[in-house]
């Protein structure tokens, strides 16, 4: 198996800070607007989001929810491996508000369909946008792109983007393995 | 682990502690989705599950539907009652039918012990044991024991007394084997006469002192008197029975701790339990219930996930 870094923990900091400065020209005060992590990989991501735009860029207030997309996909009984389902945590009402859908890699759009189905369970906001650390573009099976997007890659299909954390794999890193 | 062990539900004796731990885990999520304002998800769109219910029942038929319904499958009805079985057609037969008619899953209720085992073995679709005779009834021990944890942080360490009708109980029987993998302390406690003989066998402690066994306990769970199953008299009257084993108010009042009082339902209020007590905030009753749906909700989703076409 071969490793090639993809982001290095300042770069992987730098891009985090970018994507939350571009997410404040967007949507200003986060009045209305809701940060949703897709479960499990988005929420760390989501979680870094909400600290950098609440400690550096001095927002008061930031809407944080997790959302699991397991009971909403499509490869339910057709893929080898089973499915491990994760926590949602919405306490909140998405009517009308500005969801941002935060995830780590965006590879088939497959994931991001069955969030755009699960969040409908808890109201009809007023848009959504998808935010992405990785976009491995050329592998998409849906029309569905990113609104905010740290880095493109090339990848083909055997290899695989690995987003580290230093909170649970002891360090921040983007990885690209080859199996 | 992510996946359960088997391919049936056929009663909490086949089941390892890591499958019951996965139901659990599995179940905290539906939890969640039962408490949003849209209850349902797509998972089991393109499965088909047919309800047989060959004895009576509300509670469990409402519920496995429910359940059922909430996870987005197609839901076929059957009733001994009402259909062809009357007219002496055998379990097999019956069962065949409905499978011509591609159905994925069976949840079965039976009169017979071990029918949906002897189900199981000939059919080629999973099977659910929704309560067979006095054998079995897997989802509501796996439902009880949900709901000591989610009461009491945990089931391993806890002392739980059954009260009342072991002989003739289904629930008592699941509820043990569950709780005894778990890692709970279980006995049982009744008339001599509604104890089954050797009943020490499963690793269970017997006592016939009401007041002693709540005193012991941390959950006492009460059994309904399953007076249709009885063909003989096992107790002088209804009366003495509730004055012997009947939980009252008083008798919580005097207890030197607060208990957990669980009831599977149907309640015989004024016989096991009085109403003061079915409604206090002692009983965890309508927790087992709403409890109920998330947990077989759970099982039918870990099942349906290894059915592959």
């Amino acid at each position: 198996m071969s490793q090639k870094e993809l982001l290095s923990a300042r770069e992987l900091q730098i891009t985090i800070r970018r994507l939350a400065c571009q997410l404040i020209e967007n949507h200003g005060d986060f009045i209305d607007t809701i940060l949703i992590g897709i479960q499990p990989r988005g929420k760390m991501l989501a979680k870094r989001l909400a600290h950098v735009l609440q400690n550096d860029y001095h927002i008061p207030k930031i809407t944080i929810g997790y959302l699991d997309i397991t009971f909403y996909r499509d490869d339910f009984r057709r893929s080898a491996k089973p499915i491990e389902a994760n926590s949602t945590e919405i306490d909140f009402v998405v009517e009308n508000k500005k969801v941002v859908f935060i995830d780590d890699v965006l590879y088939t759009g497959r994931s991001i369909r069955a969030a755009l189905t699960a969040v409908q369970d808890f109201g009809r906001p007023a848009q959504i946008e998808l935010l992405i650390l990785i976009d491995r573009r050329f592998s998409r099976h849906l029309p569905i792109q990113p609104d905010y997007c740290g880095r493109q890659v090339d990848a083909i299909n055997e290899e695989h983007v690995v987003v580290s954390w230093s909170e649970i794999e002891g360090q921040d890193a983007v990885f690209l393995e080859n199996q | 682990m992510s996946e359960l062990s088997v391919n049936h539900l056929l009663g909490i004796k086949y089941l390892k502690e890591d499958d019951v731990q996965l139901i659990f885990q599995t179940a905290d999520q539906f939890k969640e989705v039962i408490n949003r304002p849209i209850k349902k998800v797509p998972s089991l769109r393109d499965i088909t599950i047919a309800n047989l219910f060959f004895e009576n029942s509300t509670r469990t038929k409402l519920s496995f539907e429910l359940a059922e319904k909430r996870l987005s499958a197609d839901v076929v009805n059957f009733s001994e009652s009402q259909s062809s079985v009357k007219k002496g057609e055998t379990l097999i037969d019956t069962v065949q039918n409905i499978l011509s008619m591609k159905v994925d899953m069976v949840v079965m209720r039976h009169p017979s012990p071990g029918a949906p085992i002897f189900l199981s073995k000939h059919i080629d679709a999973s099977v659910v044991n929704a309560g067979d005779g006095t054998h079995e009834h897997p989802t509501q021990a796996l439902l009880d024991c949900y709901s000591i944890r989610e009461r009491l942080g945990d089931v391993a360490g806890k002392k739980v007394v059954i009260v009342g009708d072991v002989l003739h109980s289904r629930v008592a029987l699941s509820n043990i084997f569950a709780l005894k993998l778990l890692g709970a302390e279980v006995k049982v406690c009744g008339p001599k006469t509604l104890l089954p003989k050797h009943i020490e066998s499963l690793g269970v402690g017997v006592e016939s002192n009401l007041k002693k066994a709540l005193e012991w306990c941390d959950v006492a769970n009460m059994l309904r008197v399953q007076n249709e199953r009885m063909v003989t008299s096992y107790f002088p009257s209804t009366r003495e029975y509730a004055m012997q084993y009947g939980l009252t108010m008083d008798i919580l009042r005097d207890l030197s701790k607060e208990i957990v009082i669980m009831h599977p339902g149907p309640i015989n209020r004024g016989v096991e339990i009085t109403s003061e007590v079915a409604d206090s905030n002692y009983a965890i009753i309508l927790d087992q219930v709403e409890n109920g749906v998330a947990v077989r909700m759970a099982v039918m989703y870990l099942l349906a996930s290894k059915i592959k076409r």
